[in-house]
């Protein structure tokens, strides 16, 4: 028991010293990253004509005049929420049905081929299905959005659940525990982290089917200014969508991170990264 | 005491396995008729070397695995599977690392049914009873090996079976936070009164903890001998055991026996050959 103690207690110390460490000293990393490739690209993006390119600078002008005109905040939320329903809707569908095909071998069979084929095969291919089937508007994106984040949550809940040790299902067995309570106590927390993984994953699939969605639909949204200002050879406008993409890819993947620490903080003990 | 019935029947099991070997269908028997009874309040070894059905026989006694032939029953009734009068502890304690130690215990007994506030009762209790009353917050990867295996214990107490069963449960330990953990199992067998069968390898283990040692040998699976151990209970002091006459003739008897499966086993295998 003594022994026991002691290597808890001083296991349990150099826990609580990894968790001081200073985590700021990281983000300024990305920081100083992040503004020294600014700095590069103003520099570098004056000296070309800025129908080629554009620099930081007169993004951040133009961001502000679409941003006074209203023609933004228009584009963001017709963007915004073809987005929100597709992703959820995917979510919805992609983590019961990877939890099934993870879990019973028949599901898989019956299933999995679907999957991977849908996974693996360039769903810009069927768009003018897609065009057909649902029309030019608010469905038609959704369809997409969903269409292209779905399989990643699948694949990733599925690999999930096969991960999950034997060992821990034979004890809900042991405590008879019913399927659906081995489902609900075993398997669903010892897969969130893949589940979460899939979740991200599926963010950055489900930004690119929205502006694919714009450019083949209606044009509207972040995309049609992105096809609108390229088409007029306004390349500064033109960026301002991309980079509001690429801030949305980046938050919302974070936010994603964070949910993941909140609801399995439990994963954090178990990972070995370098400083 | 009443000896009226046995708590735990183990009557004639048998367990074959099909299994494909270079092409070729080949059976092999885990288990050729098993038999032996444990009584109540009694701690069960059953010992032998690798191979021999040991945690095969655990298994068919919590329902995890299915005999082909012969029963088991608990206080008379047939086991179809597994069951709240049985509890089990795991080889490698098998604690959701989800969980904290306290709700870990909790996870029989929300199975179980039983309303939220009792069940942290019970469970604090156990906690306590293992001596990990102040780490009910730790997650396993916070606490050693040792303490894991003592919150396994807990967990399989706290759904108050009638039979605790345990599965080489001190094997993956150091040699000093096992002797812990084998005091640490005859003080609870000692204010429980639970019966136990534990399968182990380890001979010092059997001999120091049962009152009987179930002795089996491989190839099939079969018991040789069942080895009554009499060390009064309770017992506490293990330096005065180890260094009884009991201990010290029954650990020779039963290490010779094991002996002999070896050599018979190497024997096997080179006629085999």
């Amino acid at each position: 028991m003594m022994m026991d103690r002691i290597s808890t207690v001083s296991r349990t110390a150099a826990h609580k010293r990894k968790a001081a460490r200073p985590v700021l000293k990281m983000e300024y990393v990305t920081v100083i990253s992040v503004i020294l490739v600014l700095l590069c690209w103003e520099y570098f993006g004056r000296q070309i004509n800025p129908i080629f390119a554009s620099y930081p600078s007169a993004i951040a002008l133009a961001f502000w005049k679409l941003l006074k005109s209203g023609a933004l905040v228009k584009a963001f939320l017709e963007s915004i929420q073809p987005l929100a329903a597709g992703y959820f809707l995917a979510v919805a569908v992609g983590v019961p049905l990877g939890l099934l095909i993870g879990r019973y071998r028949i599901v898989e069979a019956a299933i999995n081929i679907y999957v991977v084929a849908g996974y693996s095969t360039p769903l810009v291919a069927i768009m003018p299905l897609f065009l057909l089937w649902f029309g030019l508007g608010f469905a038609v994106k959704v369809a997409i959005i969903f269409t292209l984040t779905v399989f990643p949550i699948i694949i990733n809940t599925s690999d999930g659940v096969k991960q999950v040790p034997k060992a821990l299902i034979e004890v809900g067995k042991a405590f008879v525990a019913s399927q659906q309570g081995i489902m609900r106590k075993i398997i669903i927390p010892a897969t969130i982290p893949y589940i979460m993984t899939g979740l991200r994953l599926g963010i950055g699939k489900a930004i690119i089917a929205m502006i694919i969605a714009e450019f083949f639909s209606s044009i509207s949204g972040l995309g049609g200014i992105i096809i609108n200002a390229g088409n007029s050879f306004q390349t500064a406008n033109m960026f301002v969508p991309v980079v509001i993409l690429m801030l949305m890819g980046v938050g919302l993947t974070r936010l994603v991170g964070w949910v993941e620490r909140k609801i399995a903080p439990w994963q954090q003990g178990q990972i070995a990264r370098e400083e | 005491m009443e000896k009226s019935r046995p708590k735990v029947e183990v009557r004639h099991l048998c367990k074959h396995f099909s299994a494909a070997v270079g092409g070729k269908e080949q059976r092999t028997v885990a288990l050729d008729n098993v038999s032996f009874s444990v009584n109540e309040g009694e701690i069960i070894a059953l010992a032998g070397m690798s191979g021999c059905g040991k945690t095969t026989t655990l298994r068919i006694i919590m329902g995890l695995e299915q005999a082909t032939s012969g029963t088991v029953e608990i206080n008379g009734k047939a086991v179809e599977g597994p069951g709240f009068d049985r509890g089990m502890v795991f080889q490698h304690a098998g604690l959701l690392p989800w969980r904290t130690a306290l709700e870990n215990v909790e996870f029989g007994l929300e199975i179980k049914k039983i309303p939220a506030k009792q069940r942290r009762e019970i469970a604090r209790h156990y906690l306590d009873l293992v001596g990990l009353g102040d780490f009910a917050n730790h997650r396993p990867h916070q606490l050693s090996g040792g303490m894991q295996q003592r919150v396994g214990i807990a967990r399989a107490l706290a759904i108050d079976p009638e039979v605790l069963l345990m599965d080489e449960p001190f094997g993956a330990l150091d040699a000093q936070t096992r002797e812990a953990l084998q005091d640490e199992l005859l003080r609870i067998h000692e204010k429980t009164k639970k019966t136990i069968i534990f399968v182990t390898h380890d001979l010092d283990e059997a001999v120091l903890l049962a009152d009987k040692v179930v002795v089996m040998f491989p190839r099939p699976g079969r018991i040789h001998e069942i080895v009554d151990i009499h060390i009064p209970h309770p017992r506490n002091d293990a330096i005065a055991i180890r260094g009884s006459e009991e201990f010290t003739r029954k650990r020779y008897h039963i290490w010779k026996l094991l002996k002999m499966s070896n050599a018979m086993s190497d024997e096997r295998m080179l006629t085999e050959v």
